[in-house]
Order: structure tokens, then sequence, then C-alpha cells
């Protein structure tokens, strides 16, 4: 398809647009990758919901031409809980930024990963809290700059990707910006899998966190994503010196899991519900 | 007040007249003859329920039931006391019949679930208390702006924190009013007996899906926990009402679009209309908006469509307050222990009624005008320093006088209290 007909066939090119992201912001590449990865899967539009918090990253549903949800700040997970288990034939993605997901939804995040729900969830990790103008997030590495660590960060970061691991996530990956076209795969893989996937993506603040860290042009970052990424395989033969800061990117964690839904279907089925005998849900 | 026997439960049925919230509109039949049909319907009704068999249940029991009955099929919850059983029973019963049940984290998650439930086309509800309630405030916001039905009852303990959590208290009313920020409307019900835990909850559920908004049911701890023998009424006397869905073309579908109803019709994320919901201020189409005029009709709409149906969802009752000089305005247990106060002062020949909201928000305005200008003093007892009270002074407006009887000390107020304060009043 013609680049062209697929931004006319999944954005709301008639109504939100231009959009507010800053030129250079990574949010946009995301958003391109995502409709590119539910066109690649042919997913009914009707059929595809689009969670948001609040941020930079949360403005994203407004654009695209699915059933879009804007939700509060940290809690989109948990409205996309509702959906779901109201309507396991939805395909839900839920897209958060790196404070939405793991500073103020962390709590949310973790039980979701305990839980299981056949969400796929996206976190634009800009290390920053981008809307508000640019204070220390949760991901912000120790050291650097940002509005409320004008001195330098004290804090350790979280890696994300860790962080949903060990909670017990049973399909987790790293992406970037600069690697659109897998980015895209691993979108659809995440779609694919039967079960709560977290996919991280690492993006860029040029206006909130490059700036005030010196990082130069959005071209110039994107030039150090690509160095700076080494693929989950050649990690592996790697001694943590030598992998340091560099970013790990792909798949760290794809198993099988029950699935909530199901065994919630299951549940009622042993409790004596019909399902054929019901109209579904509504 | 304990159970009734079948007559005494016919008499006292009598004497309750149900008075509207204002007598504007046309009328086709005379004040008589609309007497006479709402008493045979009455009695009708009355007979149906009494051939149904008597059930015992808490008030938290008798709130399930009545989810059920009006079609819930979510529940997200996180257990306190004293609403937990209401989570303990409908993990129980929402399986069988093809709902769902989850605990969630938090009540933030909580609310939110439910909001989400909703959002794909299923009656959802939570249930918590004054520490929970709290903590829902902010999608409670978002329920109200995005205008996703959804039903959350609060049973109200003594605060603030975590407060005496297994004392009553009515110290929520005006948290439940403005908990949430900013300019809004909100529907508050609070029951009186485990029936009415039933019939309120089916009305909250109603008025939810007819107005699109949040309904808060406030049930205080004694009410929920209290065991009364009741009949449940039978379908036919449970009427239920769905949210209105579109029908017109996708393309055509405004989802927030200004309809003489002022309450747009709702479709389900997945029903084929493809919209946005936000928390922002939206235009018509459900987009984000800055403009002036499109801020200002959309929130001047959410406070219309609830002000401007106060005729239905305004509900008062009154009891002997026809040559009443002396009036309590009571709701939730501390009416009961009024509706006593009132029947043991009028034996000693003072001329005392009741008038009890079953609707709190919005208040009863016309009632208490009304009130205000035949008594000469409105009592008003309540489980915390006065609340509801300064509502009832500013509609007096200096018409009567009006006598605030508190108590908040975890011990419910007694006929005795109330009866001595009208002694003395
Ligand atoms: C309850 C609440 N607290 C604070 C805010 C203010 N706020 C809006 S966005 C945001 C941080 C956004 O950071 P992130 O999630 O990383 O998204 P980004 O803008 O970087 O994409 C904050 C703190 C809010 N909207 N709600
Ligand atoms: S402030 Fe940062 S995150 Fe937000 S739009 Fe601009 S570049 Fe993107
Ligand atoms: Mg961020």
């Amino acid at each position: 398809m013609q680049k062209t007909d697929l931004l006319y066939k999944y954005l709301r090119t008639d109504k939100k647009f231009p959009h507010l992201w800053c030129p250079g912001c990574g949010n946009g590449i995301l958003m391109g990758g995502l409709i590119r990865a539910i066109d690649r899967m042919e997913l009914d539009k009707d059929n595809v919901v689009v969670v948001s918090g609040i941020g930079c990253s949360g403005r994203l549903p407004v654009y695209v031409d699915f059933n879009t949800l804007h939700t509060t700040h940290g809690r989109a997970l948990a409205f996309a809980t509702g959906i779901k288990l109201a309507n396991p034939d939805l395909v839900v993605f839920v897209i958060m930024g790196d404070g939405d997901a793991t500073a103020i939804g962390g709590n949310h995040l973790i039980h979701m990963a305990r839980r299981n729900i056949d969400i796929n969830a996206i976190v634009i990790n800009n290390n920053v809290f981008g809307m508000t103008g640019g204070q220390y997030s949760p991901t912000t590495p120790s050291g650097a700059k940002s509005t409320t660590s004008v001195l330098g960060n004290l804090e350790r970061p979280f890696d994300i990707c860790k962080l949903a691991m060990g909670a017990g996530t049973s399909w987790v990956a790293r992406s970037t910006v600069y690697h659109v076209r897998r980015l895209t795969d691993l979108i659809c893989k995440a779609v694919e899998h039967d079960g709560f996937s977290m996919l991280e993506v690492t993006s860029y603040c040029p206006t909130n966190f490059g700036r005030r860290n010196k990082m130069g042009t959005a071209p110039k970052v994107m030039r150090w994503i690509k160095d700076n990424s080494i693929p989950v395989d050649k990690a592996k033969d790697m001694t943590p010196e030598e992998i340091g800061d560099k970013l790990v990117t792909g798949i760290f964690v794809d198993r099988d899991d029950p699935e909530y839904c199901t065994l919630y279907s299951e549940l009622r089925i042993k409790e004596g519900y019909d399902p054929h005998e019901h109209e579904h849900g509504k | 007040m304990a159970k009734k026997t079948a007559g005494k439960t016919a008499k006292k049925k009598k004497k309750t007249r149900k008075k509207p919230e204002s007598a504007i509109g046309p009328r086709v039949v005379s004040d008589e003859e609309e007497k006479a049909v709402v008493k045979l319907r009455k009695r009708a009704k009355n007979k149906r329920k009494e051939s149904r068999p008597a059930v015992l249940l808490s008030g938290n029991e008798a709130c399930v039931m009545g989810a059920l009955a009006a079609g819930v099929g979510f529940f997200a919850g996180y257990p306190i006391t004293p609403a937990t059983e209401i989570a303990e029973l409908l993990s129980q019963e929402l399986p069988a019949r093809g709902g769902t049940f989850i605990q969630m984290e938090d009540e933030i998650s909580s609310m939110a679930a439910i909001i989400g439930a909703s959002i794909a086309g299923i009656k959802a509800m939570t249930a918590t208390s004054g520490p929970g309630f709290s903590l829902m405030q902010e999608n409670l916001g978002f329920s109200i702006i995005a205008e996703i039905p959804c039903v959350v009852v609060n049973v109200m303990r003594g605060g603030p924190s975590t407060g005496t959590p297994t004392s009553p208290s009515q110290g929520d009313v005006m948290q439940a009013r403005w908990g949430t920020h900013g300019e809004h409307s909100i529907i508050v019900l609070s029951p009186n007996s485990v029936e009415e835990a039933y019939t309120l909850t089916v009305k909250a559920f109603n008025l939810s899906e007819k107005y699109r908004t949040p309904v808060i049911l406030l049930l205080d701890e004694v009410i929920a926990h209290m065991r009364e023998k009741i009949h449940l009424p039978s379908e036919e006397d449970t009427p239920v009402f769905n949210r209105v869905k579109p029908t017109v073309p996708p393309e055509w579908y405004e989802p927030y679009e200004d309809t003489p109803s002022l309450v747009p019709p709702m479709a389900a994320f997945g029903d084929g209309y493809r919209y946005h919901i936000t928390g922002l201020v939206h235009d018509t189409h459900g987009f984000p908006t800055n403009k002036q005029n499109e801020i200002k009709a959309h929130l001047l709409r959410l406070r219309s469509k609830i002000e401007k149906n106060r005729r239905e969802i305004v509900m008062v009752e009154s009891e002997m307050i026809d040559d009443a000089r002396i009036a309590v305005f009571a709701y939730g247990s501390v009416s009961r222990a009024a509706r006593r106060a009132i029947v043991l002062a009028r034996s000693t020949g003072r001329k005392a009624g009741l008038v009890r909201p079953k609707t709190l928000w919005p208040f009863p305005e016309v009632a208490i005008e009304q009130l205000a200008a035949h008594v000469d003093v409105i009592i008003v007892p309540e489980m915390n320093l006065g609340q509801i009270v300064r509502e009832v002074e500013r509609k007096a407006a200096g018409k009567c006088r009006v006598v605030p009887l508190n108590r908040i000390d975890g011990k419910l107020i007694s006929p005795e209290e109330i009866l001595r304060e009208i002694l003395e009043v």
C-alpha cells in the first residue's frame, strides 16, 4: 500500500491534525509503527482499541481511527482491563509514557504482569516527564539533568523490561524509534502473543530532555541510538561490563502462560453458564 | 425497627406519600383521581410482592440482589470494611450469569476498570468505603466528563483517614457531592432500609444508564449490615433501563451531540462506531477542545442533563407532614430513629412529621422550600457535624428555624435524642 493510503486509512486526518508533538519527537515514529503493524495484521479497525494515559505519549489515540480512550495519568492499564474483560474479542493496545507506566502507574503495571490479560502494552520511554516540561522520571539516568534535578539526578533508573520480567510478564521486548521495521515486527508479535505483552520503545524528547543534557539534535540522537543498540542474541555472550549503558533490543521473554480471559470463561462454564445460549456479553 | 407484619406495612404505606419535587407540568387527571389510581397500583404491587417468598437479607446483600436485577455484568473492587460482602457475593454470583468479577490492586484501578467495562457496553459497579472512596475520586470525575454510566456504592464509615472502620457514619455526604475536582453535578442516593438498598440499587443503575453518569449509592454501616425480612419485587415491578445506543450510520455519529434529551446515545467500543473518549473537555465529536464556546457548552450540558431532570431524579418521602409544625429532615438509618421519635412526639400531642430524602444530590431544594413555608422548625439529625443541614438552611432561607442535631462518636442517633429535640424546639 502507498504510504499516503496508509495515512488516510488509519489516521483521523480530517479531524485532529496538525498534531501537537515537537519536531524530532519519537512519538510519531511509534504511531507509524503501530498503524503499519495493524495494517499488516489486517486487524478490523472496529475491533481495535487504543488506550492511553496522560502525557505527550498519551495524546496518540486522538490521531488514530480506532476505538480510542484517553484516560487519567497512570491508569490506562486499569481502564483497559475493564474493556478487555467485558469484551475479550477486542484487540487492545495501551500506550504509556515512562512516567505513566512506571511512576504513577507502576502498581498497575506489575499487577497486569501477574494477571496475564491479553493486552498489548507499549511504553514510550523518553526518560523524562515530557508533557509537564521535563522533570525527572523513574527512567531518567542517574546524574542526568531535568527541571527537578538541575543539579543532577540522585535516583537510580528502572530498567522497564527487567521490571516487567520480574513481575512475571509473559512477553517482554524492547525496540527503539530508530529501528522502525523491527519495531513494527515486534508490535505484530506482541499482538500474536496470547497474554500480557510489554514492549518498551526507547524514544527521545529533544525539547525537554535532549536540550538540558546537551545531546544535540534529533538526528544525532538517532545515530546514538543506532550505534549503542545491541540485539539480545549478541548481548547474551557479553559481560555486563561490555554491555554497559548500551540498549539491548529484541524479545526477552515469550512464554505460554494461561491467559486470564480464557481462564475466566472456563470458570463461567464450570459455574453453569452457557455462552452459546446468550448473545455475546451485551 | 425490625420487621413488620404485612398489615402494619400496608398501614404505613397508606400514610406514606411521595412528594413530587415540583408541581409544575400538565395535569390531565384531577388530584383525587390520580391519588386513587396511585393507591390502587400500590395495593396491587404490594399484593404481588407479598405473594413472593420473604427473604432475610443484609443491606449489602440486598444491594447485590438489586444490582443483579438491574443487569450488572461487571464488578471491580478492593476489599474494605464495611462494604466487602458486596464484592464477596458478586464474585460468586457473576460467573454463572456470564458476568465478570475482578479484585483489583486498589480502588483507583477498580474505578478505572468499571469505566472500561461500561465503555465496552456492560453495566458495571464497584463498592467501597471512605478510604477507597477517596482514591476513586479522580476517575469518578472521568466518568462524569466522559459520560460513562456506572454505579459506585460507598458504605460510609467514620473518618477521616482510617477513622472508625466498623462504626456508622454519614461523613461522606459532602465528599460524594464535591469529592472530585471541578464543576459538576452528581446523583447520590441514600437508602434507609434493606428493601431500599435493593430498590435504590436498581434505581442507581437505571439513572446512570439513562443520564450517562456515575451514580453513587451512599449506604451507612447500619443499613449495610442490618438484616431485615423483605419480599424482593418481581421483575414486573423492577423496571430496568438500558442506555440508548445510536442507530445512525457510523459516519453520522456524534458521540457527544447536544440532543434535546441532553443525553447523547452511547455506542460501545466494538459496536462499529469508532470514536474518541477523553477526560479533557471535548467537542461534540469527543475531541479535545480549547474553544471557549465549546468548553462552556460541554460543561453546561453535563450540568443541565441532571439539574433539568430533577423531577425524576429527586426522590423525597414524607410522613405525618400535612399538619406538622415541626419537621425532621433525615436520611439513611437516622431517618428510622427520626420516624420513631415522631410517632412518640405525636403521642404527646406534638405535631411532628418526617421528610426523608432518598436522593441527597441533586439536593431536594423544592421540597425544602415548600416545607419551610409551612413548618416552624426543621430538625436535621446527622451522623456528622452538620453537612446536609447547610443545604437545608440555604433553601429554608430564614422562612423557618433549622436546628442541627449531630453525633460523631460512632454511635447511632437514638429516637430519644431526636424526641428530646422535638420537645425542646
Ligand atoms: C494525577 C496526575 N498527576 C500529575 C499529572 C501531571 N502530568 C501530566 S503528564 C505527566 C508526566 C508525563 O510523563 P510521561 O508519562 O513520561 O509521558 P511523556 O509526556 O513523557 O510522553 C504528569 C506528571 C496528571 N495529569 N495527573
Ligand atoms: S515535549 Fe518531548 S515528548 Fe513531548 S512532544 Fe515534545 S519532544 Fe515529544
Ligand atoms: Mg516520558
